[in-house]
């Protein structure tokens, strides 16, 4: 799908900031916005939702609890109970380090791969940089259309106004 | 548009807002080029020598354990009254050393501790090799190392006979490999904007490829970015807990027995006490050679140095406490075991070891107090060597002189090492360096993106505050007062140039 794409290079964050906000003021979506570190602000500023990462969490960790405990319960009681000691079969309190480390474990794995596969990153994926120096000194605001319109042009002026060191059209959407 | 079009304009720009100094493209690009020169040049005679050493110390490692494995434990000096000595001291020493790398990198990023962000990197990469140090020697000790997946349950032919969940050395097989794993996944995680960062400034070969590969395609898209902060922090609260309970369970491989010495509930909060001091110990250690060797003083300032040495007083002061407190408790608790054993300690056969163990963890920090001392890097260094020597030997007091005279008087006994033993000990330190040495030199060792997150809040706070309160202000403002100085007034130049 041939899209039509603005691309503006800022030096600093304070610019940037300042420019997203003029851009959504206007009722202007931002397509993306590319930083060298995290920029703060930037999530109000941009309008995004919170991250629900922490549901993967939480997931995971609860299905590695019940997981964990469920299996100690099976191997010790059901399929094969070794009297250690004289100590019940069902030494449930004997069963929560490792239930603890189960959790913790499934949990960060969990989110770690969600955060892969949600943010679309894997080995040998393409990294076309919106602009040159995003991951080192420079910030990029991209806006995108399907067809271009009045709008470009006035995001454009407001892009320079706010202190874009390099406003450039980009014709296909290569940016993600 | 080139670099030497954007400083000027952007000097130009800074001046228009009141001043030249904040140079935002040039200073972003100097911590860039700050940290990646190490891993784009040929490395200094001090690294060569430092490695030279390690590597060294690595080899005569490696020989002990291969004579060990091929001829069995017999070769260490254990017998059936002790029979955990140097090999667990080792494993209990190295899981602590690991410690202060999580807490560095997850509690301190959990409590917004600013001045964690140069050496966070460093921390948690020590976190992961000691990790790897301590797992070695469970495993040798098993006599049949390769017969080591015995200790995971699986389904097998023997009924499927299960491994014993109620063994807390099965908790730290657990433990471990959950800390090793969770640890490897956040350094990992840490890492990959900067190999993006370092991917873009490499030309085209190898190490393109490589730095392609592990930065997952990463763009420094702001929409990953907030989700990255996300799981960062997720990671980071997942690990705090997890740190806390790696050395409970392994206090609980000693605490759970029915030995005098052993037996008491004090064990965990002393152990995970003692792993962090043991730890900051170490990282204080390392980063001065580090700091030194790669000269990076502009990052890994006094005032960090400052900030750790008051973290092993405090923890050195709680280990210190401990001592008192099972001493107390031996006496106190009337069990005639339980202080032969507390007493056999102060003068027994081994009371050198127990002084030496007294000495370096609970006098020697005491000199922290001092702001002199905190302030010189000669006496924090040596300072840092007595803790990680007091700490290997506390775990040897605990270890042996609790195992040597048993109830029975008839089975006393008193250990000594091998040299097999003291050539692996020796060798697991060779096995740290060497990984250390060759992370400082083949990875980001500082946090790029971190650092530049701060330097972009930091200098127009410390330009607003001015110099006063930098005075009064404590290792959280380390930031407005280290590195971005000196990178203040080098991209002024580089500006003007």
């Amino acid at each position: 799908m041939a899209s039509q794409c603005l691309v503006a290079s800022f030096a600093d964050p304070d610019s940037l900031l300042a420019a997203v906000t003029a851009i959504r003021a206007r009722g202007i979506k931002v397509y993306d916005v590319y930083a060298p570190f995290p920029v703060h602000g930037l999530d109000q500023a941009m309008g995004l939702r919170p991250s629900r990462l922490g549901f993967v969490s939480l997931a995971a960790g609860t299905l590695g609890l019940l997981a964990a405990l469920a299996f100690q319960f099976y191997a010790n009681v059901f399929d094969w109970s070794m009297n250690v000691g004289g100590k019940p079969d069902n030494s449930t309190l004997a069963f929560v380090p490792i239930t603890f480390e189960i959790t913790i474990l499934a949990a960060g794995l969990a989110t770690a791969f969600a955060f892969f596969l949600r943010a679309g990153l894997f080995p040998g994926a393409s990294a076309a940089l919106a602009a040159p120096g995003v991951t080192d000194d420079r910030f990029a605001i991209v806006l995108r259309w399907k067809s271009t319109g009045l709008e470009a042009t006035e995001a454009h002026l407001i892009l320079r106004e706010r202190g874009a060191i390099d406003v450039r059209h980009v014709a296909i959407g290569a940016e993600r | 548009m080139t670099p030497g079009v954007a400083a000027p304009l952007q000097a130009v720009r800074g001046g228009a807002r009141g001043s030249v100094l904040i140079d935002q493209p040039t200073r972003l690009r100097r911590i860039t080029d700050d940290v990646a020169r190490p891993l784009e040049t040929r490395p200094g005679g001090a690294w060569c020598a430092c490695f030279g050493v390690a590597f060294a110390a690595l080899s005569l490692g490696i020989g002990c354990v291969a004579y060990e494995i091929a001829t069995g434990i017999g070769t260490w000096g254990l017998n059936k009254t002790v029979g955990w000595a140097f090999d667990i001291t080792n494993f209990v020493f190295w899981v602590g050393i690991g410690h202060a790398g999580t807490l560095i990198s997850a509690i301190l990023l959990l409590f917004r501790q600013r001045w964690r962000t140069s050496i966070n990197r460093a921390a948690e990469a020590m976190t992961i090799f000691a990790v790897v140090c301590a797992a070695m020697f469970p495993l040798i000790h098993m006599g049949r190392p390769w017969l080591a997946f015995w200790v995971l349950p699986y389904p097998n032919s023997r009924g499927p006979l299960w491994v014993n969940f109620r063994s807390p050395l099965l908790w730290d097989v657990f433990a471990i490999n959950t800390y090793l794993t969770i640890s490897l996944v956040f350094w990992y995680v840490g890492m990959i904007p900067d190999f993006a960062t370092l991917r873009d400034r490499t030309a085209a070969g190898a190490r393109k490829t490589i730095y392609g590969l592990l930065s997952l395609g990463w763009n420094g898209s702001h929409r990953t970015w907030s989700r990255y902060e996300t799981l960062c922090t997720l990671l980071a609260g997942l690990a705090t807990p997890l740190v806390v309970s790696v050395h409970t369970i392994v206090s609980m491989d000693f605490a759970t027995s029915i030995l005098p010495g052993w037996h008491t509930t004090l064990f965990p909060p002393y152990f995970v006490a003692g792993a962090v001091y043991s730890g900051f110990g170490m990282v204080t250690t390392l980063l001065i050679v580090t700091r030194t060797v790669m000269h990076l003083e502009a990052y890994i300032t006094e005032r960090h140095l400052d900030a750790m040495a008051k973290v092993m007083l405090l923890t050195g002061s709680m280990v210190g406490f401990s001592y008192g407190t099972e001493l107390f408790a031996a006496w106190y608790g009337g069990n005639q075991y339980e202080w032969a054993v507390m007493f056999g300690r102060a003068v027994g056969p081994y009371a050198w070891a127990f002084w030496t163990m007294v000495a370096c963890n609970v006098a020697a920090p005491q000199l922290l107090w001092s702001r002199r001392v905190r302030a010189s890097v000669p006496a924090l260094f040596v300072l840092s060597l007595l803790v990680n020597i007091g700490m290997w030997f506390e775990r040897f007091v605990i270890i042996v002189t609790s195992l040597h005279r048993s109830y029975l008087p008839s089975t006393w006994v008193i250990y000594r090492p091998t040299f097999i033993e003291i050539g692996t000990l020796i060798g697991s330190f060779g096995l740290f360096f060497t990984c250390f040495l060759l992370f400082i030199q083949c990875l980001p060792m500082i946090a790029i993106w971190e650092i530049k997150g701060d330097a972009a809040i930091g200098p127009s706070t410390a330009l607003r505050a001015g110099p006063s309160t930098e005075l009064k202000a404590g290792p959280s403002t380390e930031f407005r007062a280290g590195p971005s100085t000196g990178l203040r007034a080098g991209g002024g130049e580089a500006a003007h140039g």
